[in-house]
């Protein structure tokens, strides 16, 4: 499981590296995106991957992290998803906006001179 | 050993922050068309925030040195596990900061940039729940909530205003603040794995504890956290995205910003000195040779970039660059009296830059006589040489009717305001830029040699000089072209509540020099605790949540 979540932190965190640097507002856009996902995979596996073990205390477990899986990186992911979506949403509607005002899709406003 | 502050002083830490919050949902509630009451209560709310945070800097100030620290449970959890807020001497001389340029911003905004577009006044006290919330934090995450919250503020207020020119530099903001955004929380997952908490004073005690084996991954957390604080506090070759993000807001949220890079500061200067002391063991002063170098090429960098602008609203934005390296290195020796000094240097440096930032405004309008009512398009600002009027402008007929009409008030203050800016910003003589500039240098003199050796101190106290010099130049070169040279202009129209602010921080400037001793005393008892963190640490993990011994024994009765 650790592989396949690294690989999976892996190729979002290089594909968005890719396209946060791109030329166009809505690769960057979808660039920023993938790499909070990685983000956020990555905080979810600080937390030490393990399958069920949700971090609900039952009666007659002892409440330690050999009986449950850490639940303080699963709050921080939830936050982290809430204004990670916020602000990637304020970034799409400021793309728009340059879109309106530009007439293109450059991230500078207009194309670059050759 | 911990001096708690007494009970009904507790609350009063974490009122800066409800406050502006509170004020914020009021004022959307109050809805956009009732400017009057908005500005009012926006002004009111402000106001009791600067006294607030002087209020919490005088109370912190005379308890006994070094152990003076607030110590406030917001959710009232045993201390590792909830959110903490600390107030010391650093986070209280911050909040003042910030609510002296916040205060200054929005009295500035009230003569037209309130009214450039919607929602100004609910930004700007979000924008300052942030700046207070990320000083008074002592939780790492806590801390990303309110970066967050402060960076969602200030995307808003930068685009204050609309136009193509504040768009694009809006969407180019954006982007590196988000990317840095997710560094942030990358450190911080890193700190997280291997330390198992977030609580930064517990951090800081568990970090000498950490196995071997661990530590490569801690230091590679600590160094992506740093590079999310060092892309903030604009430090190169992480800063371009400043001059133009800085000239293309509008004057008030200029000089607002003025404030911002210095959070970034703030949040490497509480974090390093807290976790890797000297006495930190294998990681003591980590980092500290980035820090003094990417300090002094910062310093360098806006040095020259204030030779180099052509504007003035590029120059002001150049001296922040400067001001951020000259902190960033001196606070990276490991040297309390150096580290004092560059407190004194960040106190009168963020005033000096906030004013700064509105005077462009006015001499930019004092250049373009009477246009439109709102600079909304930048297209249209002159270049800052090219548009000089050719020198045949200067008739002989016109000179003399010149010499017959009395000096404009307006431009006798604006002249004088940029003459007190420039002495501060450069660190000359008379003004508090100097004190801060001859404490560092003296510090510097019978300083140890730091953590980065006696090459690098030679290299920041030539930096340092050089540096004034440079911005000496680059801003007499200005008030040349603004005030000196002879030309024919009339006087530009300005409103008493845009020259306000300016006077009261330059005020404030000069209340530094007069009342010099006790603010270096003052500065002095903040590095002594800063660069010695175990009072720090001490009293944060010995906070004890308050008891409801009530509720708590009827709900875990058998």
């Amino acid at each position: 499981m650790e592989v396949v979540v690294s690989l999976a932190i892996g190729v979002l965190a290089s594909a968005g590296v890719w396209l946060v640097l791109r030329p166009r507002t809505f690769q960057v856009l979808i660039g920023l995106s993938l790499l909070s996902y990685a983000v956020n995979l990555f905080i979810f596996s600080v937390g030490s991957l393990s399958i069920d073990k949700e971090p609900i205390v039952q009666a007659g477990l002892a409440p330690d992290l050999v009986n449950y899986t850490d639940p303080l990186p699963q709050s921080l992911v939830l936050t982290a998803i809430v204004i990670g979506f916020a602000t990637t949403a304020l970034f799409l509607v400021v793309l728009l906006a340059l879109r309106g005002l530009s007439g293109g899709d450059h991230v500078d406003g207009e194309e670059e001179r050759p | 050993m911990t001096e708690m502050l007494p009970l009904p002083m507790q609350p009063l830490v974490i009122a800066p922050v409800l406050l502006p919050l509170a004020t914020a949902a009021m004022l959307l509630l109050l809805g956009e068309p009732r400017r009057v009451s908005a500005a009012v209560l926006s002004l009111a709310s402000t106001l009791a925030g600067l006294v607030l945070a002087v209020a919490l800097l005088l109370r912190v100030d005379h308890q006994d040195a070094p152990a003076a620290f607030g110590v406030y449970l917001p959710g009232n959890w045993p201390v590792p596990f909830g959110i903490v807020l600390v107030v010391d001497r650093l986070s209280a001389l911050m909040m003042v900061l910030a609510g002296s340029a916040g205060l200054a911003a929005l009295l500035f905004s009230l003569a037209r940039w309130q009214r450039a577009g919607v929602h100004f006044h609910p930004l700007f006290q979000l924008q300052l729940t942030g700046l207070y919330g990320a000083f008074l934090t002592a939780d790492l995450f806590n801390l990303f909530v309110f970066f967050e919250v402060l960076l969602a503020a200030s995307y808003g207020l930068l685009m204050h205003g609309g136009g193509g020119a504040r768009v694009r530099a809006g969407l180019h903001y954006i982007a590196i603040n988000l990317v840095a955004s997710l560094l942030f929380l990358i450190g911080v997952a890193l700190l997280y794995g291997v330390t198992g908490t977030l609580n930064m004073a517990d951090i800081a005690q568990k970090l000498p504890h950490v196995p071997a084996s661990d530590r490569g991954l801690l230091h590679a957390g600590a160094a992506i956290l740093a590079i999310a604080f060092l892309a903030k506090a604009a430090v190169w070759p992480l800063n371009f995205w400043l001059p133009p993000a800085y000239c293309a807001a509008g004057a008030p949220v200029a000089a607002l910003f003025a404030i911002l890079t210095k959070v970034g500061v703030y949040a490497l200067l509480r974090l390093w000195t807290l976790c890797f002391p000297a006495s930190a063991g294998a990681s003591a002063l980590f980092g500290g040779e980035v820090l003094a170098w990417g300090g002094m090429a910062t310093l360098a960098f806006g040095a020259v970039g204030m030779m180099a602008s052509q504007r003035l609203d590029r120059l002001a934005g150049f001296s922040v660059i400067a001001s951020s390296g000259t902190l960033l290195a001196a606070i990276s020796f490991d040297a309390p009296a150096l580290s004092a000094g560059a407190l004194f240097y960040l106190a009168s440096s963020t005033l000096a830059g906030c004013a700064l930032f509105l005077l462009v405004e006015l001499m930019e309008r004092a250049r373009q006589v009477e246009l439109a009512p709102l600079p909304d398009d930048d297209e249209y600002l002159p270049d800052f040489l090219d548009a000089e009027p050719p020198r045949d402008t200067n008739l002989d007929d016109q000179e003399e009717a010149l010499i017959g009409r009395a000096f404009p008030a307006a431009l006798a203050f604006l002249g004088l305001a940029f003459l007190l800016c420039a002495l501060v910003v450069a660190g000359l003589p008379p003004l508090s830029g100097f004190v801060g500039k001859v404490a560092m240098l003296a510090a510097l003199l019978d300083a140890p040699v730091g953590a980065a050796g006696v090459v690098a101190c030679v290299t920041l106290f030539v930096l340092l000089v050089a540096s004034g010099l440079l911005a000496a130049t680059a801003l007499v070169r200005v008030g040349i072209r603004h005030f000196w040279a002879p030309q024919n202009r009339s006087s530009p129209r300005l409103r008493v509540v845009e020259c306000v602010p300016i006077a009261l921080l330059l005020a404030a400037c000069l209340l530094l020099v007069v009342r010099g001793e006790p603010a270096l005393a003052y500065v002095r008892a903040a590095a002594d605790a800063l660069h010695q963190p175990q009072p720090y640490i001490d009293a944060v993990l010995g906070a004890q949540p308050v008891r409801r011994e009530v509720t708590a024994g009827k709900r875990f009765a058998p």
